[in-house]
This record gives structure tokens, sequence and C-alpha cells, in this order.
């Protein structure tokens, strides 16, 4: 049957239909238009949110992407709609979110002429992402819809850009779509090596004080049994990176706790103890590892990951594992010996116990003086059951989040650990509640990051997206403010800001809200704020001077871990 | 540790945009690239790249692997000047009247073997192959006597010693275990 012509606009559409697609994010304009027109016709298969800027369209497509596995689709115009999705594009790039961002682009004639909202899109992309792509004819759009989605998903995941010139949305084509399944000079998953899975065994069997770094890598090979499985096992205490939060659950008994520069105290401090380190789907992060120099070096270091490029790159291992977890975690456990450490384990006790009075008691449990950033997150995660997603913003806000919150479920937090974005909070959660409907969205925020994407409440309205925002409120830029006061001599260089009436914003937009100044008044709020799946903004004043402990400053060693005390 | 001279090779889809893709890996490290040569590879549509840089081992061996790590890149791999067969070529651009007074032309052909591709009243282009002091060295001399109008030198090309796995049975293999999934 010979294929009927029609427009590279609709053939884009059906390619995106053909992908799966049914969710995107998007912003209109002059150089996207006929694909918008044609968007038009696929509003029962397609499911399109007006963001209110390009960089919420990226940050909610990273959300959605983060919660459902599924990769998260931008449609913005050229140029200017172009640029401003840079920052969510980035973002994706450092912490491995598949995205699909299209953007609009002056036809094929025009390119180079510095014509009407033309800009350098492949050229700016090129180095923060997987893949840069233009499509200049319409012949070509089934094939670079078929790789981009391939290649955002595959392997380690991440973000792809088309920016499709407009003669191409325009031009009439012969449709026939074939998804991409294989590219010669692309190999995502890297095939298990026996020799590697023998030396790493022979390393963890050999162990009297084993230890397990768990990253973002088990929740994008959804590796989360097969990690608990190796650890029960092996009977491995493991701890978590920012983005490898709930891939194990907060009460999982080998759940050693958080690690980095406000993780906590015995994981930390257990990586400079331990003899056999297993990275498991993470990239030792500065954050993490704090001085190299120092970090881990009484250990054998064992490094699982699906990306050639990150073994080695910070820490050299005595024995890579190349693959994804999915492959190498069970590879491992098959040959696992059952194993006891009971006093290793035990030992991790006492730093728990020095961590939660001397940090955690007065950050949760304060009786009185002012209300405090840890009490309102513990009060907030008990009050869904612990079951909810936790989205953030950047700054304090997002540590104690990361801290305080507990995880039951895997694909519980969403938050901008690479490139750490300010104004990621509110978009991101939008997304996430897309991307996970049935469950509820909490996204905590400072007031500085709030005010940074604060227009997407007009999204957040429009589509009645049913978020719970949740400002920390301390009327600072707290985390630049705590290392003022910490290293800069409390020389408080442009860190106090006057807010607006919050709750009188989120009025305007129709959202409610309550603010809340006492400690007497805040469960009755979080009571409220729950109360249904409505959008909800509750502002929380918390003590203006507050301070994430513990610490570790940056580039210092691991075990350089400040109290506050 | 030591810096030295390694020699990058990297055979790529010809797609457009590939050179600024390898080349900003480099810039976002502020490594300078010491010379760079790219031609169609001996398999249809695989370009090859050639490129030097001045750097230590554990530099160089996570720049590639940078390289190696983009979607259109077949291979990248590096070597030492040990572990390689590699030239350079020279063009040198000199006044007639200045060679002709100087007089023996035969000595200067001699010993740097040199071919000359064009004679007329005006100047006379040299041509000189060889390994970076070797076209300097004669670069020096033509200067310090003749002068020099003109002077270019290609970047490097190289070819690996050891016996390495050619590219097309590389290719056939990926295809054969991952092509008919």
């Amino acid at each position: 049957m010979e294929n009927k012509k029609i427009t590279g606009a609709h053939a884009f559409m059906q390619a995106l239909v053909q992908e799966g697609v049914d969710t995107i994010f998007g912003y209109p304009g002059g150089a996207i238009m006929p694909v918008f027109d044609a968007l038009y016709d696929y509003d029962k298969n397609i499911n399109h949110i007006l963001t209110r800027h390009e960089q919420g369209a990226t940050h909610a497509a990273q959300g959605y992407a983060r919660v459902s596995g599924k990769v998260g689709v931008c449609l913005v115009t050229s140029g200017p709609a172009a640029t401003n999705a840079i920052t969510g594009i980035g973002d994706a790039m450092l912490d491995s979110t598949p995205l699909v961002v299209i953007t609009g682009q002056v036809g094929a004639a025009l390119l180079g002429t510095d014509a009407f909202q033309e800009i350098d899109v492949v050229g700016i992309t090129q180095p923060i992402t997987k893949w840069a792509y233009q499509i200049r004819r319409a012949e070509d759009i089934a094939w670079a819809v078929a790789r981009a989605f391939y290649i955002a998903r595959s392997g380690r995941p991440g973000p792809v850009v088309l920016d499709f010139a407009k003669n191409a949305q325009i031009q009439e084509v012969e449709f026939d779509y074939k998804p991409c399944t294989f590219i010669r000079s692309y190999i995502p998953i890297p095939e298990v090596q026996p020799s590697q899975i023998e030396a790493a065994i022979a390393l963890i069997n050999g162990a009297k004080k084993p230890f397990a770094l768990v990253g973002q890598g088990v929740v994008l090979a959804n590796a989360e049994d097969e990690l608990k499985a190796f650890l029960e096992k092996g009977n491995i205490p493991a701890a978590w990176t920012l983005l490898g939060a709930s891939a194990m659950s907060t009460d999982f008994p080998l759940n050693k706790g958080f690690l980095g520069m406000h993780g906590n105290v015995a994981p930390n401090m257990k990586t400079n103890e331990c003899d056999v380190l297993i990275a498991i789907g993470m990239r030792f992060d500065d954050r993490v590892t704090g001085d190299l120099k120092t970090y881990a070096k009484q250990a054998k270091i064992i490094h699982l990951d699906i990306d050639p490029a990150e073994i080695g790159k910070n820490v050299i291992p005595d024995a890579p594992v190349l693959g994804s977890a999915k492959d190498t975690l069970p590879a491992l456990t098959a040959k696992l010996n059952d194993a006891k450490h009971p006093e290793w384990i035990a030992s991790f006790e006492e730093y728990d116990k020095l961590e939660y009075d001397k940090v955690i008691l007065r950050e949760v449990y304060p009786e009185s003086g002012e209300m405090t950033m840890g009490e309102v997150i513990h009060k907030i995660s008990e009050a869904t059951d612990n079951k909810a997603v936790l989205v953030t913003d950047v700054g304090q806000n997002q540590m104690m989040a990361a801290r305080y919150f507990k995880y039951s479920k895997t694909r519980s937090l969403v938050t901008s650990g690479g490139l750490g974005t300010m104004g990621f909070g509110i978009p991101a959660a939008m997304g996430a509640k897309m991307g996970a409907p049935d469950r509820t969205v909490c996204m905590f925020s400072g007031d500085g990051g709030f005010q940074m994407t604060i227009q997407e409440l007009g999204t957040i309205m429009q589509e009645q997206i049913g978020v719970k925002m949740i400002i920390l409120n301390n009327h600072f830029l707290g985390m630049v403010r705590q290392w003022q006061e910490m290293f800069f001599e409390e020389r408080y260089s442009f860190t106090e800001m006057l807010n607006p009436d919050f709750i009188a914003i989120a009025k305007a937009y129709r959202i409610d809200g309550t603010e809340v100044h006492k400690r007497e008044e805040l469960d009755a709020a979080i009571a409220d704020m729950l109360k249904d799946d409505k959008p909800y903004l509750l502002v929380v004043n918390v003590e203006k001077k507050g301070m994430v402990f513990p610490m570790i400053p940056a580039g210092a060693c691991v075990t350089n871990i400040l109290l506050g005390d | 540790m030591e810096t030295k001279l390694y020699t990058i090779t990297v055979f790529s889809e010809n797609t457009v945009g590939l050179l600024g893709q390898i080349t900003i890996i480099f810039t976002r490290r502020a490594i300078n690239i010491e010379t760079l040569s790219v031609s169609p590879s001996a398999l249809k549509g695989i370009h090859k790249f050639t490129i030097t840089i001045f750097a230590t081992e554990d530099v160089v061996s996570k720049v590639v692997k940078q390289i190696d790590k983009r979607i259109d890149i077949l291979k990248a791999y590096y070597n030492t000047d040990e572990d390689l067969v590699f030239q350079e070529i020279a063009l040198y651009k000199v006044a007639t009247d200045k060679l002709l007074e100087k007089g023996s032309m035969e000595d200067l052909i001699r010993r740097y073997h040199i071919r000359i591709l064009e004679m007329n009243s005006d100047f006379v282009v040299l041509q000189k192959t060889g390994h970076y002091d070797e076209t300097q060295h004669l670069f020096d001399e033509l200067s310090e006597t003749v002068g020099v109008l003109q002077f270019i030198r290609s970047g490097r090309v190289a070819i690996t010693k050891s016996k390495v796995e050619r590219l097309s049975d590389m290719l056939e293999g990926i295809q054969a275990k991952y092509g008919n999934l």
C-alpha cells in the first residue's frame, strides 16, 4: 500500500504517538507553529501542558521522566525559547534524565543568516546533550525522532535536542515509521564481562568490612530488587547518594543513610573505614567524595557503572564492573557468599547516635524557639505515611528534605543534583504529579528558588495540577548565607530578601494556601494541605539563620564533619 | 605527572558537527590541540581524525573516553610516538632570485630530500615530508639563508605499529552482536 503524503508537522506528531508519547510540556511560537497546528488534531492522543516559561517546560519534563521512567518531551520554538530551555537540558545531562526537547528553527534557506529568532541551537546544546540534531528535510523526521527516543532512553539516559527547521515542518512527505533499536557507533549497555565479575566477587567475598554506595544507576536500571537481593545475601551495609535516594526504602535494615557534604555521619565516616567499597551506579561526585586524595584510600574499590567514561574519572577502581546494574548485580549475587558482619554493621550505630544527639534532636524535634526546616519536613513526610514523592528546589531546603523525608517507594525524590538549579522545584513538581498522578507530590522550596519560576503557578492553576508546595521561608538565600556565616566572616553579601506575600500571590492564581508563623499552627496547616488532591501552598516561616548540619566543607576530607556544636 | 605528546585517533560517522563535538571536549579542559588532520578513512562514509595534544596520560585517557562516548563516534584511542609511524608535510615558498643567488640547489635537495612543486621567475615552492623537527630544521635554514615568503605545515597523519583490530572487523562484530536484537 502506498503511503499518503502528509506534512512534516503531522509526520512528527505520528512519530511521537508511535514512541508512546502522551504528555508534552511546551510553549508555542513562530518557528514551531506548524507543529502546534498539527498538535491541535492530536488532542486525543497527546496531553499538551502549556507552561509559563520554556525553562519550566524542561524541568516539568524532567520531573515527569524521573518519577515515571518514561522520556520527558518538550516542544518549544526557536531563538529565545531554545535558550530558555538550556538550563533544563543541562540539568538533565548532569542528572542522566531522558528528555527529548524539540525546538523550532528558521527555514533551512535562512540558516546562518541571523534571521529573526534564529540561534545556533545544535552548536549551543552539543556539549550538554547526548545527541543534538537539526532536521532540515521532512524525509529525515521519522529517522531522527526514532533515533532521538532511542538515544534518550537507552544506556545511561540523557537529553536529546531535535532542532526542527520550519520548512521541514511544512514539506509533504510519505511517512513510514520504524523504531530505532541499533546504532553501530553506540553500545548503550556494555556486555557483562565474566573476568570483571570474578575480580569483583573475589574482593567482596574476602571483605570483612564491605560497604556499598548506591547511586541513581540502580533506579535508572530498575534494579532496586536486584540491589536488595545483593545487599541482603552479603549482609552489606549501604548508603545512598542524593540521586540514589529511595532506591532503598528508609526502613530497609541495611540502609545506613545519606552520603556526602550534608549526609549522615556514619556512612561518611565508614567510607574511610571499610575494607571493600562497592560503588553501584554512582559517579563519585565531589559533593560525595570531598578531597579525593584522602577518600577511601584504605579500601579496595569496586565500581559498577554502565558508562565506561565514569570508570576511573574521579576514583580509580581496583575492580571495574561495566554494565547495567540490572545485569551486573545478579551476576555478583550469584557468586556471593552468605556473610555476616555483625560487629561491622553494629559499628555504624555509635555515629548514628552522635548525629542524633548533636544534630537531629534539635533540628527535627525542637520544643521551643522558632520552627526549623527539619521539623516541617519530618512532619509532612509522616503525614503522607512516607509515601509521597518528594520534589525539592536547591539549597538548604533540598539538603534538609533529602535528609529528613522518608522513602518507602522507589523514584520518590526529584531534585536537581548535578546542576543544582534554583527554580527547579515548582515546574519539576508539576511534571512529577503528571507522571505519578496517583501519588501525593510534596515540593519543598526556599523563598529564593520559589521566586525563580513562580510564574508556573499559572500552569498549576490552568491544569489544576495537585502539587503540594511548601516554602520554607527564612527570608534569606539560606545556603549561601550559611557559607557566609561559616567561611566569609558573617559578611551577608546580598543574601537577605524582602519577600512578597506568597499567599496573596497564590490567591491571585486561585491556589489555596496557608501561612504558618507558630509551631502550634503547623499540624493543622499540614492536615489542611493534605486533605484533598488540589494544588496548595504552605508557607512556613522558619528560623532565619538555620544551618544544615552535618557539613563536610567543600574539598575537605570525608571524615572532616562539622556538627555545628 | 609527566606531560608528553599523544596522538589521538578517532573514527566517526561522516555527520555534520562532529569536529565541533570533538573540539569542545578539549576546550572544556583547556587543552590546546597541537595538530589536527581529518579525512575520509578507507571505509566508505567513515572519517578519521588524527589529533595531537600535550597532556598527561591520565588526562588523555579521560579525554579519549569522553570522545568515544559521543553517539556518532565509532572508535577513539591514543598512542605515543613509539607506537606509531607518522608523518607531516610542509610547503615552503621562497624567492627564486634569492634561492639562485645562494647557489647549490643540489646540496639542499640532497640533504633534505626536497621536492620542487612549482618554479617560476618569481618564486619556488619546495615540499618536504618528515617529522616536525625535520620540517622545522629546513624552515630555519631557509629563513636564515634566503628567507621564506610563505610556509605551511600539515597536521600529523599516523599509522599504528601494533596489530590492532581493524575497524571493519570491529563494525562487523558489533553488527553481529547487537544489530539484530
